[in-house]
């Protein structure tokens, strides 16, 4: 009894200090972020402070932009994931079998996952998208058409499809890692069977493939939810509340004019939302994300 | 027999050229702005965009005469690699103890430690801000250490617990039979074992914290300014500035870019999530 | 035992130390990446030389990024910038605060009466000043006098915005990449609204009433903005709701619109060689009146302050008079030509032959910097200061929001009635919730 008990003490004696620090990140950001929500907090009017219950969240729910700004969030990361996902998938089963450059494309293929996210946005909005001197632009005109004004005309489809850009890479490593652990002679046998590719691919690589995609969804879900560089850099939330989602709801209510309490309660929201959607996201796409 | 052969030939031409050409296209933004930094501002800003221009290096000598490269890379250097140093000492230990000494709480900890990354910076950024001015940490590179670390710290420790999940109990507890201590086990077994998937997780912060824009904008003004505040400086200033940009991104994640082109292997190999087994 | 021991070391490591810390005070500057500032960022070397116990460490930044970025390290007293550069926005909110150093005591060489009332008056609270102006600026008219000459059209010396429309629509030929007018559009409260506060000024408009009431949905509101989107909508370049100043101005440097309505600062841009394809042909006027000609152009101006955290006033003091003074303008003259020293602040520039013969912009700027002002730019009376804002914390947030609805209708998003009701219920809540009222 004692023997069990000092060899499970000592392990935990040893990682105590990193489960205590990961708590402390975990709890004291929370639990600070809880109480602003709930007082007056201004940085502009230090003075005036005061406990005023949920009147932050009411105010917050109640900005115009606040509907909007979810359906945003919601449209923006679940499009950007269909289209990663997909596009991963497809792209990476193309990839598996070997040709010439193999070597060269993969690495063109994964290069944009490592390019700044603002630098990302600058560059589409400025050589490829821009309405006047753009590549898109000069491919519209090429072929007669009238160029269209991406950031104007479709915000939210330009913000997806940058963003899409940026982690495309990242579903394609993934996905990539995942096929080289495919099972050849199955497949092998599989064909001589006279199973048709898309039976193949249908049977045996999707299934294959679903906790990788598990993967790749979740780990994009949570850098999708808080996107702002992109948003800030490009369209600045506009035109209207087009490509406002909660994150930058809560750059204009509440940072642009220091209001702790407001952006404290925002967070909140987001955050609660988010859980929201990750304890659905666990439903629908499986348990195999923690399950190993 | 002859037929198989010319078809399957056949097949892997097809399917390279259109990986060819997916891979083009993808990554013909790269490629584009890499150009556009060789331009003079004229040729950047002209329509239809030129694909045939006299090169220039104007733009680099002009950014390097305003602002000291050197000095914005190598406080990204020293931040990224110093986050990613203690996030995996504190990673490993907390993924450790989650992976071989599992409790029911331990899955809802783990999700709930993901979930919290999805608050957005914009909203706690005063109350860190004031913590940080607190204790000293503004514009100091322990300070953008820190925060860096805190912020990969939950996909790390999840990182990691996948692939210790992947090594089999008894192997540990061999080691234990044997004499050995926690530390050797962490050293002698766990890590040699899953050395694949911990660099996959390295790479992986490394990229997260030069990449990192919102933090190392707000909490630093020049000390421990990385290049993701350097590039700040140049976008949309007065006047024609697509070819100083593009210049100035170049620097910016060329070293990145290419630290990910060498490790691409390492990469591809260890994002697996303990999917092989 | 120790501390005796010790001592004598301590002693000295202090002696040694203390020259070195004398000899390098570091003072961080936090600027906006516009031409002038860059500018000042290069020949701020002759300072370091002549200064050799300072050193300058520059912080550049987008005007939206560094305004958060300052506003953010004030209001905490963060303490990391030693001087910043701040606008007439910020510069009587922050004095107010007790966040600024104050600019008193100024040497008498310094020539402090040299500067324009109104824009002394525009960084000032109380009569205290506390930032000195590095540039000034309003707005005014620039147009293309070779595409005029061509169409046959002549331009009055302030247009009514009825006859601006009227030339855009001949100019205008989008096929030959000619657009009539170029606006800024890119929704931002420095950006779109400072253009189209001026106009909802000459159409009648104001902010707030004197109960700090929205009146957006007002007839004067109305007509502005229908007449906007109208006119940019079909005369303006594609993406005109996304092009701020820095956009239109590579657009009128190109050669693409047929007028630009802007800062005065750009007067030096559009007529130099070096950046501008039209260089010889601008011609500049008045920003447009309509039924009133108050508040047709903005105020502006950007000076440097110090916060009250620096650790480094004095080095800091030193600096921001050296960058605003009159040897300043002349160092820049001598190595970038008198058409680009810092305009619009001293009355001694425009006082001086060689510049007004250089910068054919010179006296329309002038001009319109001595018809904007701050206290009296609306045809009824409004309780706040400024004339493409109003000097007020809520100010910032409330028109951010109100420049993505006018942003939304341009490119539209929505309707000119959706936006102003938005803007009217946005700058209400906002107003409330800061308890201008119940």
């Amino acid at each position: 009894m004692t023997s069990t008990k000092t060899k499970l003490g000592m392990p935990f004696f040893l990682v105590s200090p990193s489960v205590l620090l990961l708590l402390m990140w975990m709890i004291v950001p929370l639990s600070m972020t809880i109480y602003f929500s709930t007082i007056r907090y201004n940085l502009l009017y230090p003075d005036d402070n005061g406990f005023i219950g949920l009147e932050n969240f009411e105010f917050f729910i109640d900005d115009p932009g606040f509907l909007p700004g979810m359906l945003n969030t919601g449209l923006l990361v679940g499009f950007t994931l269909l289209i990663t996902t997909v596009l991963g998938v497809l792209i990476s089963v193309l990839v598996n079998r070997p040709f010439w450059g193999r070597g060269i494309v993969r690495i063109m293929l994964i290069s944009p996952f490592f390019i700044m996210p603002t630098v990302n946005a600058l560059v589409w909005k400025n050589l490829l998208l821009h309405p006047v001197s753009g590549v898109f632009a000069a491919v519209w005109n090429f072929f007669g058409a009238q160029p269209i004004d991406w950031l104007t005309e479709y915000p939210l489809t330009s913000i997806i499809m940058i963003v899409s850009w940026q982690w495309l890479p990242f579903a394609i490593l993934i996905l990539m890692t995942a096929m080289q652990s495919l099972d050849q002679e199955q497949q092998e046998a599989a064909r001589l069977d006279g199973a048709s590719p898309f039976a193949i691919f249908r049977y045996l690589t999707l299934p294959h493939l679903s906790r990788p995609i598990a993967v790749v969804v979740m780990i994009e879900t949570i850098f999708l939810l808080s996107i702002f560089a992109e948003i800030f850099t490009t369209t600045g939330g506009g035109p209207g509340y087009d490509t406002t989602n909660l994150a930058y709801l809560i750059y204009t209510q509440a940072l642009l004019q220091f209001d702790v309490g407001l952006a404290s309660a925002g967070g909140l929201i987001a955050v609660l939302l988010a859980n929201v959607a990750a304890f659905f996201l666990v439903r629908m796409v499986g348990k195999n994300m923690t399950d190993a | 027999m002859f037929s198989i052969k010319n078809k399957e030939f056949l097949i892997t031409v097809v399917i390279g050229a259109l990986s060819w050409l997916v891979a083009l296209l993808i990554f013909f933004p790269i490629f584009w702005m890499f150009l556009t930094s060789f331009k003079t501002e004229i040729d950047a800003f002209a329509t239809p965009p030129t694909l045939f221009f006299t090169p220039t290096l104007e733009n680099y000598t002009l950014i390097n005469e305003r602002s000291d490269y050197w000095h914005f890379a190598w406080n990204s250097v020293v931040t990224s690699l110093g986050s990613t140093f203690i996030g995996m000492v504190i990673a490993i230990p907390a993924a450790y103890s989650m992976a071989f000494f599992e409790t029911k709480r331990t899955k809802t900890t783990l999700l709930w430690m993901l979930s919290t990354k999805m608050l957005p910076a914009v909203g706690v950024l005063v109350p860190i801000y004031l913590l940080f001015k607190d204790f000293g940490l503004l514009d100091t590179k322990t300070g953008l250490i820190i925060i860096f670390t805190l912020v990969n710290l939950p996909i790390m420790v999840w990182m990691s617990y996948t692939y210790f999940k992947e090594i089999p109990k008894e192997i540990l507890e061999a080691g234990r039979m044997d004499g050995a201590n926690v530390l050797q086990e962490i050293f002698k077994i766990l890590l040699p074992m899953s050395k694949g998937g911990l660099a996959a997780t390295v790479l992986l912060s490394l990229i997260f914290s030069w990449n990192e824009a919102f933090w190392s904008l707000n909490l630093t003004a020049f000390e421990a300014a990385p290049l993701s505040a350097l590039v700040a400086s140049y976008s949309s200033p007065e006047g024609l500035f697509w070819a100083k940009l593009s210049a100035v991104s170049t620097l910016a994640c060329a070293p990145i870019l290419i630290f990910g082109w060498l490790c691409q292997k390492q990469l591809v190999r260890g994002l697996s999530f303990g999917a092989v087994k | 035992m120790s501390i005796k021991r010790f001592a004598p070391a301590l002693l000295v490591a202090a002696i040694a130390a203390a020259p070195l810390a004398q000899a390098e005070t570091t003072v961080t500057i936090g600027t906006v990446n516009n031409g002038d500032m860059v500018r000042m960022q290069g020949l701020s070397k002759a300072f370091e030389e002549s200064n050799p116990d300072i050193k300058l460490k520059w912080v550049v930044l987008e005007e939206n990024v560094l305004r958060q970025r300052l506003t953010t390290d004030i209001a905490t007293q963060g303490g990391q910038f030693d001087v910043m550069t701040i606008g007439m926005y910020e510069a009587p909110i922050w004095g107010e605060k007790g966040w600024l150093v104050p600019m008193d005591n100024l040497p008498a060489d310094y020539n402090v009466d040299d500067i324009f009332p109104a824009i002394r008056d525009g960084l000032s609270h109380d009569n205290t000043l506390y930032a000195l102006p590095f540039y000034g600026e309003s707005s005014m008219t620039y147009y293309r006098k070779d595409l005029f000459e061509a169409k046959g059209l002549t331009m009055p010396a302030q247009p009514t915005w009825d006859e601006v429309k009227t030339f855009a629509k001949a100019i205008h030929d989008p096929k030959a990449g000619q657009y009539g007018i170029c606006l800024r559009g890119k929704a931002g409260w420095g950006e779109n609204m400072a253009l189209f506060t001026t106009m909802g000024n000459t159409f009648g408009a104001r902010w707030f009433d004197e109960q700090w009431k929205s009146e957006f949905t007002g007839e004067a509101w109305t007509n502005a903005l229908t007449f906007y989107v109208d006119l940019l909508g079909n005369y303006g370049p594609p993406g005109a709701s996304s092009n701020g100043f820095n956009e239109n101005l590579a657009l009128f440097n190109s050669g693409k619109c047929g007028m630009w309505i802007d800062a005065t600062v750009a007067g030096a841009f559009v007529t130099d060689k070096s950046q501008s394809k039209v260089a010889d042909n601008v011609g500049f006027t008045l920003a447009p009146q309509q039924v009133t000609t108050k508040g047709a152009g903005w105020l502006w101006s950007w000076g440097l302050a110090i916060p009250k955290s620096t650790d480094a006033a004095e080095a800091a003091k030193k600096f921001v008079l050296w960058a605003t003074s009159t040897d300043y303008s002349d160092l820049v003259a001598k190595t970038s030509g008198i058409a680009s020293i810092p305009p619009g602040t001293r009355k001694s520039t425009y006082e001086n032959a060689e510049y007004i013969a250089a910068a054919p912009f010179a006296t329309k700027t002038l001009e319109s910097m001595k018809a904007a002002d701050a206290k009296d730019s609306t045809l009824k009376p409004k309780p706040y200061i400024g004339v493409q804002f109003a000097a007020i914390p809520e100010f910032q947030s409330i028109a951010s929001q109100v420049g993505k609805f006018v942003s939304g209708a341009l490119a539209g998003s929505m309707t000119v009635e959706e936006a102003l009701k938005n803007a009217e219920k946005v700058s209400n809540r906002e107003m409330k919730r800061a308890r201008y009222f119940k």
